[in-house]
Order: structure tokens, then sequence, then C-alpha cells
């Protein structure tokens, strides 16, 4: 998968849980909807992006949400 | 002309809460105050002569057959203006009337053509049914007078002739125009004897009529007639089904002379549309029997290959075996499937059964992913369910109207209808749309407030008004807290009073003044009943499933859900788009939308079907491209979807076909999406099968097979025999039976079966025991969440800026005439209005760049190029152009980007920077456009 395109994806899910005060919140709004509407190619294709090009292009929040959720996220795919 | 074996009561139906009791020819009948002597009397079971009324139209009182004498009453009033009183006595038949009828009929009669036996009216004739019912057995006036029985035919309209010479100027027509239309095309020119029928200065086709088939259908003459009953005459019997191609879903006779259709007509039982119809429903039905269809299975190893026919076995075993090959290479998940909106409930229940099922993953996915996905998301997220909460009837009771992101005088046209009607009457209409829609000013309609905005800016004037609705303290605070979460609602209300939610604060971002906005707000928190009707230009944006929410969150903060004449109505593209996402067409969830994730519905589903049903959501359709591009995803069966045409980013698109191993389209026709496949399966229109259509309103209909599919199968027995070869037989011989299924498994279905359909003409769901006859209208007494959930819906911009490379903002849409991506459309003389796409832009844009109206113009984006006609108009606001996609070789979709909804992966159709420059020349796109398609029309078997 284009890992450009992940990076816009995710970012702009990003984009909407930030309006969320509660940064748990935040992140788990992310993690959520990655997990609930992404395909696991897609998962693993973006957490290959964060290990080997640390997350280039990733705002904060998104690196926040894989890293906290990467078990849920990688496992069940 | 309507048909013949409808009744007409006359006049129309009135509802009150007081009843009338009085006599007809001594016979008792009790009627609801306000109803007509005619009507009454129909209700007696007394036809009263009639001409000039029908119950579609208000009374006129022209014709004089309908006179009647009522006890205590000078004279001879007309029945059909009469209303009942308590107690009135009226007398339908006597020597004086039966006298006075006669000598009416003897005066139309004696100017008019005496040509019945070669009428095509003959057989449906009110005209010569009333000289029969009035004993007329001469002329006394002969015709050589002054008369109107010389003049000529206008046949300009496709589809549809104007005979002047058979006009007897009962001006049903014009009034069908104005009451049941709205466009006021026609009128009644000329004075006493002079009066004639005029569709204004021009012919018809030139004319502002929009081709609805009102006037033909309320003409009692053959004075406008389909010109199909003029080719074919007289049909034979009728079957009702649902019409193929908006979400409103219109119900239709089907007129057949054996098994070939004479025409559409629409049903005056038909609980969507209420007896109107469009120029597509009505009259484009033709390419269902286009020399074009497909009719024999093909195959080809390569994309590159002749196409070779053979027999169904041949092409279902080959699909099957490459599927299963494909998958014993690259795995479970690389192969998946594209339900079609344009196919039954039924049939696309058993694509995402055979995806999930015989496959085994969840790649399935539906063209709601490119229009109203957000809607599924943003309703379900904030009030419970992926669905609009009301009826189409219930606009009837509003008292303000909020047009958001819609065109329905193209897009939906005969719902269009139904609101401008309400708007005369009196509603209050506010729009919010980058151009200057029909709506916005019309004969009799005239929008309030115009919110011009900006593309990309939905979020931002949604928060705005709600921000004024709160500020200024007008929201229904008992409502929210009754019915809505209290912490939620204070996280958002703490959001949405932030200076920088302001109007003036929006307002350089939007374009829209903020006094503008304020009022338009003040309006919909005040006006009374507030309901806001909303399509893609709201969902197809990268902020798509945010503006649904934010559309959802004012409805709540206001109060304006949950009863008739309120709500958030999404006007729904394609006819079936409701029913294909209800069906469990999205990767992420199984039918009624329930996530895949979910143990319990999991079990339900793997019990009935024997297999385990894989808990991971599978690839969204943008998804499969980009995978089948990195080489994971390799297989894709596509049911009636053209994915290369509609979908944003064609280059894109067209290379994820390409890098397909094995691509099976079925479908009526050899589209765009078929040109890259290696198998085809002749799909059959809706015609050809039983099945059911779900419309925008949630309502489920009947579609009635009329003729055989020409290709053998219906696409639901396809569906059977490819699963069948995957190795997993389903078991049904009706689609009644996979609705019983699809009830057994899906709450909100529990209550639909067919037998219940027919009893009920049609069903909204939710249908099960608590609301065993559907609901008209959804969260009455709670929302279906619980509490109504308020959204935080930060207004954040599109990455898809203009820069001086791209200054201009391009959006697309649609027309009238034509449907999506015009496969059935072009296919019909729908062409006489629109034979290509054009591109529209304000004069401003037009004169700072040379360009002339019909200019060729070439539109760069950076996704791409395409080459368009310019329309130069005033409907654009600067700085915006706009063009429809519904022209293959248009190559709208070349041009728009791969920026998507955030939430849902709607692509963002409505936003693209360009710029527009003339040309001379076909852009290299198109060229390359041209010659692989005659490449591909060389590769098909010779007729």
């Amino acid at each position: 998968m284009d890992s450009n395109k992940l990076v816009k994806m995710a970012n702009d899910i990003a984009a909407f849980f930030e309006a969320e005060p509660d940064p748990a919140a935040c992140s788990a709004g992310i993690g959520g909807h990655i997990g609930r509407f992404w395909d696991p190619r897609m998962r693993r294709a973006l957490f290959r992006h964060l290990d080997e090009h640390g997350g280039e292009g990733l705002r904060d929040s998104v690196v926040r949400a894989l890293s906290a959720h990467r078990e849920a996220l990688l496992t069940k795919g | 002309m309507y048909s013949t074996q409808e009744p007409d009561a006359g006049t129309p139906l009135r509802v009150s809460q007081q009843l009338v009791t009085l006599q007809i020819d001594g016979v008792p009948v009790t009627v609801p105050a306000g109803t007509s002597v005619m009507r009454a009397a129909f209700d007696a079971g007394v036809r009263v002569p009639k001409l000039c009324a029908t119950d579609h139209l208000e009374a006129f009182g022209s014709c004089r057959l309908c006179l009647v004498e009522i006890e205590g009453r000078r004279g001879f009033p007309a029945s059909c203006t009469t209303p009942v009183e308590a107690g009135m006595k009226v007398t339908t038949q006597s020597d004086k009337l039966a006298k006075l009828r006669r000598n009416t009929m003897e005066l139309y009669i004696s100017d008019h053509p005496l040509d019945c036996l070669t009428c095509p009216a003959n057989g449906n004739c009110e005209l010569q049914d009333m000289a029969g019912v009035v004993g007329l057995r001469e002329v006394r006036y002969g015709s050589e007078g002054e008369n109107h029985l010389v003049g000529t035919k206008d046949t300009s309209n496709p589809y549809f002739s104007f005979d002047p010479t058979k006009c007897i100027v009962c001006s049903r027509c014009v009034r069908a125009c104005e009451e049941v239309q709205g466009t006021f095309a026609l009128t009644v020119e000329g004075r006493g004897f002079q009066s004639k029928i005029a569709p204004g200065p021009t012919g018809f086709v030139e004319s502002e009529c929009v081709s609805c088939g009102a006037c033909v259908q309320a003409c009692p003459t053959a004075t406008l007639m389909e010109k199909s009953i003029t080719e074919m005459g007289q049909p034979d019997h009728a079957v009702v089904t649902t019409c193929a191609y908006c979400g409103v879903g219109c119900s239709f006779r089907a007129e057949m002379k054996g098994s070939q259709v004479v025409r559409m007509v629409p049903n005056k039982n038909g609980q969507a549309n209420h007896g109107h119809s469009c120029v597509k429903g009505r009259f484009a039905w033709g390419y269902a029997t286009h020399p074009d269809r497909l009719k024999h299975p093909m195959i080809r190893a390569k994309i590159t290959d002749p196409w070779r026919v053979v027999s169904w076995e041949e092409a279902l075993r080959y699909a099957a075996g490459e599927f299963r090959r494909i998958q014993e290479k690259h795995g479970r998940g690389s192969v998946g499937g594209i339900t079609s909106s344009r196919c039954t409930n039924e049939e696309t229940y058993l694509v995402q059964k055979l995806v999930r099922a015989a496959f085994g993953n969840n790649n399935v996915d539906t063209c709601a992913r490119v229009c109203h996905s957000p809607t599924g998301y943003g309703l379900k997220a904030t009030l419970g369910e992926s669905a609009g909460t009301q009826n189409f009837d219930s606009v009837d009771a509003a008292d303000v109207i909020l047009v958001i992101g819609a065109n329905p005088t193209d897009a939906h046209p005969v719902f269009a209808s139904r609101m401008k009607r309400r708007l005369r009457q009196g509603a209050r209409l506010i729009v919010v749309d980058p151009r200057r829609i029909d709506l916005v000013r019309q004969p009799h309609v005239e929008a309030e407030f115009h919110l011009a905005l900006r593309p990309g800016t939905n979020v931002a004037v949604l928060n705005a008004l709600a921000h004024v609705i709160v500020a200024e303290g007008l929201a229904k605070d008992d409502y929210v807290g009754q019915r809505c979460d209290q912490p939620e609602f204070e996280t958002w209300r703490r959001f949405i009073l932030q200076p920088r939610n302001s109007p003036e604060a929006l307002e350089e971002a939007t374009g829209v003044p903020a006094e503008r906005i304020r009022g338009a707000a003040r309006l919909y928190a005040t006006g009374g009943n507030a309901a806001i009707y909303y399509g893609l230009g709201v969902t197809e944006h990268s902020q798509g499933s945010t503006t649904v929410m934010a559309i959802a969150n004012l409805a709540m903060l206001t109060g304006n859900v949950g009863r008739p004449g309120v709500g958030v109505n999404p006007l729904r593209g394609q006819n079936n788009v409701q029913g294909s996402c209800d069906m469990g067409s999205f990767p992420h969830e199984l039918p009624g939308y329930r996530h895949v994730s979910d143990p319990t519905v999991r079990e339900l589903f793997s019990t009935t079907w024997g297999v385990p049903i894989d808990p991971e959501p599978g690839l969204r359709i943008p998804n499969m491209f980009d995978a089948a591009i990195d080489g994971s995803f390799k297989g894709l069966y596509v049911q009636g979807e053209d994915i290369a045409q509609s979908d944003p980013d064609t280059r894109h698109v067209s290379h994820a076909l390409e890098s397909l191993e094995c691509l099976v389209v079925q479908d009526i026709f050899l589209n765009e999406t078929a040109k890259f496949a290696h198998v085809l399966l002749p799909g059959s229109s809706f015609l050809e099968k039983d099945g059911t259509f779900t419309n925008a309103e949630r309502r489920i209909s009947r579609v009635r097979k009329v003729m055989p599919p020409l290709a053998g199968y219906a696409d639901w027995q396809v569906t059977l025999e490819l699963a069948k070869a995957l190795g997993y037989p389903m078991h049904y011989e009706h689609p009644s039976q996979i609705m019983d299924e699809i009830a057994a498994l899906t709450p909100t279905f529990a209550g639909v079966s067919y037998e219940r359909l027919e009893r009920l003409g049609s069903i909204q769901w939710p249908c099960n025991a608590k609301a065993p006859e559907g609901t008209p209208v959804m969260h009455v007494e709670a929302f279906v969440r619980g509490k109504g959930r308020f959204v935080v819906t930060e207004y954040v911009p599109t990455s898809e800026r203009t820069t001086r490379k791209f200054p201009l903002i391009l959006t697309t849409g649609r027309i009238l005439s034509q449907y999506n991506v015009g496969a059935q459309t072009r296919r019909t003389h729908n062409a006489v209005w629109h034979e290509g796409d054009r591109l529209e832009l304000h004069p401003h844009d037009a004169e700072n760049r040379g360009i002339r109206d019909g200019d060729w113009v070439s539109v760069r984006s950076r996704a791409g190029e395409t080459t368009l006609r310019a329309q130069v108009t005033e409907r654009m606001q600067p700085g915006i152009v706009y063009t429809t996609f519904h022209h293959p070789e248009s190559g709208a979709n070349v041009v728009t980007t791969d920026n998507s909804d955030w939430a849902t992966n709607c692509p963002e159709y409505k936003v693209t920077a360009v710029e527009v420059t003339p040309t001379a020349t076909p852009s290299a796109w198109q060229e390359q456009f041209q010659r692989f398609s005659e490449a591909q029309a060389g590769l098909m078997p010779q007729r």
C-alpha cells in the first residue's frame, strides 16, 4: 500500500479527533477508527512506515495513537 | 392520459377530522369536510360525467359536464367545485341534466376531429368515453364555420406530441404543469374562442418544459400523446414496479403489450411519488432493449485479447477458477466484490454474501462509497441509524426548508416538485450551495437566504449557524436536555460558542456575509418545523462525515428531529443506494449496519451461512485500487457499477484495473469498467427481474418482472451460479426467499416479506414487531442510539487548495436529463437535452481567459487534464467552475483527485483546484481514451 496515502488518511482522521479535548479520548478515537475501518494490510503497512521510517509525515497524535493501540491494531489483523 | 384501468375520483382527497353526511341520488354517504360533491358521488359509487376534473388537480369547473341538481339550490352547480354540506341532497341524473350534458358535449365534438378509429387515444379517450356516457347521437353544428380543426402538430419533444386540433382547452395540462410539477411552462394563450394551449413562444422541446409527463398524463384527449402509444397502440395489461433511476424510487405502472413496454405511467397509489414522474422514469426506459445490450457471456485471458462468446457454464467456471487460483497464490484477501446500487436488495445481499461466505473475506463495497457513505457514518454516530429520519410526505408539514449541497430539481425531480408545492404554500427556503441552483429563484419559489459558500466550507457554515443559535439563545434547551447526552452536549456547546465559530470569524473562509448566516440561523431555529435536505454537496468532501454530523447537531439543537415536517433528510443518489448499504455492502458491516467485529452478529450469520465470518474489515473501493496497484489485490467481481467512469482520478483507477488478473463485470452494457474485464456476464435491467429497491426515505418497494431477461438470467440467478461454481451453493428459487433470509437475520427488516409488501404497497424500515407496518418517521420517542450525541465538528480546510497555477475550484454534479454515468440515459432520446458535458463558468472568469460560450477549454488539475466545451453562466460565482460526469469521453474524473472524506474515503469530488484555458485540441488523456475505446470495440465479437 502506498504509505504516503496511508499517512494522509491517518492524518485526516487525526485532524477530526484532535478536536477532542481529552488526549486519551483523541488517541482512542484515532486508534479505534483505524481499527474499525481499515483492512489489516493497511494497518500493517502504516505500522511498517512508523517502524521503518520513524512515522515520517504522521501527526504526533497519530504516532501516539498507534503506539498506544499497537497491539490491538496489529494482533487482530 | 391516465390509465383507463385506474379509477379517477375527479377531485383530490380531503383530510379532515370533521365528517359530513349527505345524500347522492338518495344514497347516504359520509365524507371528510371539504370534499367535493363529485368525489362524494364517486365514494357512493356514482360516476358524474367530467372532462376538466381529475383527482390529481384542484377542481377548475370549466367543462360544464359535471353539473348536478342540489335540492333547495337554483341552477345546476358544477359538482367538482361544490363542496359537500351536511344534509345536502344531490341528484346526478335527470332529464334536464342529461340534455345539458348532451348539449355541452355536442359543442365540444362540433370542433373536434372525428377520426376516432385512427386516433392514438382510441381505447383510452375520456372525450370519447364522455360522448358515450351522455348519449351523444348527433352533432347539429357543421364544421364549416370557424373552428380549430386545422393546426400543426408539435413533434419536437422526443417522447410526446402536441396536436392542437384535438385540444378542448380543459387546462388540465396547464394545471398539471403548475400544481403537480411546479414548472409553469404551459399557458392558455388568447381569450374566448382564440384560447389555445402553448408552451410559451417556442415549440415544446425549446420551451421551459422539463418533460415530466404530467401534462401528457392529464390530457383527456389525444392532444398530448406519448409517441410510443402512437407507434404501438394501447397497452393490454399493466404491472406495478419501481423506477430504476434516482433515490426517490417512484412507483410506476409498466403498461405492456405482451412482454413489450408500451409506456411507463407513474402510479397514483405510489407512496413515494403519488402519481408524479420525471423525464427519466417516465420516458427514458428505451435503454432496456437497446441494441448495445450484452446478451452473451464472454471471456478473455488478457484485456488485449479479443472477447470469446462462451456458454454461461464456461464463463462462470472460468471466473470461479480464476478467483480460486488467485486466492491460492495471493491469499484469501486478494479478491473481492462490488455490489450495485442499481440492482435489487436481494441481489446486493447475495453479492456480499458471496464475498463473505465464498471468498471468505470482507472485501465488499458499493457505490455508496463514492456518494453517501458519510451519511451512514455521520447519522449513525449522532442519531444511531444510518438513514434519513423522515418520509417524503413529511415535507408537507415543513415550515422552513434548508437545502444544502443538493440540487433536487435536477437530481431528485419528483421530490423537488413536492418541495416546491410546499414552498408555494408558504414554507420558507434556505439554500446553501456555491451555485445559484434553480431552487434559489424560479416561478413562485424564491430562497429567503442563499448562502453561496465557497466549496469545501460546509462545516464552517454549519458551525456558524449553530453558533448563532446557541449564542442568541434560540436552542430548544428542553428538547436537548431531555433527549440528548448532556456531557457530550456541554463539550460541544463550549466548542461551538468559541468566537472562531462565529459567522464573522468564518466569513473570510466561507465567503458568506455574516449577517446572512445570522438571518438564516434565526429563521431555521424559530420558523416552525424546520427540515434539512442534503445531497452529495455535503458528503463528497474531505469533511463529508463531519458535515453530516454538523447537520445532525443543528437538527437536535433546535428540536427538529422526531416528528413530521422536520428531520435530517439525505437525498440519495441511485435508486437503491440506501438498500445496498442496508444489505451489508460495506466492508466493515454485515446487513443492518452491524460491525463485523461483533462476535454475536458474526455467530448469527456464520450459523445461517455455514461458514465462519472474517472479523476484520475488508478493503473499501479506493483501498482496493491501491491494493491492486501494490499487488495484494488481484481479482474483482463488479455487479452493475462503472467504477472506471464514476470514481475519481481516472488514471489511477485505470492503472488499478489493468493490474488485476481477473476482473469479472456483470452489466447490461459494455461500460468503461468492462473494457478492463476478463469475464463479461450479461446483466438484467429492472424490467427483467423480481426484487425490491429501498429509496431515500427507507421505503422498500417491489420491483416486478415484466419481461424475460434478455440474456436468460436475472442478476440474482447469475450470482447464485457463480457462488455454486465457487463451491458455495446457495439455494433460493425466488427473490422472496432471499428477503425471508434477510428478514430473519436483520432486526430492522424482521417484519418485511413479499406478502406484506403486496398487502401494504411498500414498507419503510424499521419494520418489526414494534412497527409491523414500518416507520415513516424515526426517533419519535427517543433516538435509536438512546441519547442523541452532539459531536464536536471542527472545521478543517481541505488540503486541496487553489494556487496561482490552479486558481479556480471545480465542483461536479448532475443534470435532470442524465443519470449518473449515463450508461442508461445516453442510450435514450434524453441526449436531445444533453449531448455532452459542459464546463460552467462565470462570465468574469471567462472574460479573463478569453473564453466565449461554446468554446473548447482545457480543464487542468494536479491529477489530470481534459477538454470540454464552455458554458458561460451567471449561476456560477466567480472563481468556481462546474461540470457533470455523464459522458465518459468528457473525462471529468480525470481531473478530480483522490482526496477523500477522513472517515469513509468518500472522494472529494466537489473541490478540485483547476485552471481553465482555451484550447483547440482534446487532452492527451482523451486521445488515449479514444484509442483504447476503439481498440476495445474492435475486440468485441461482430454482431
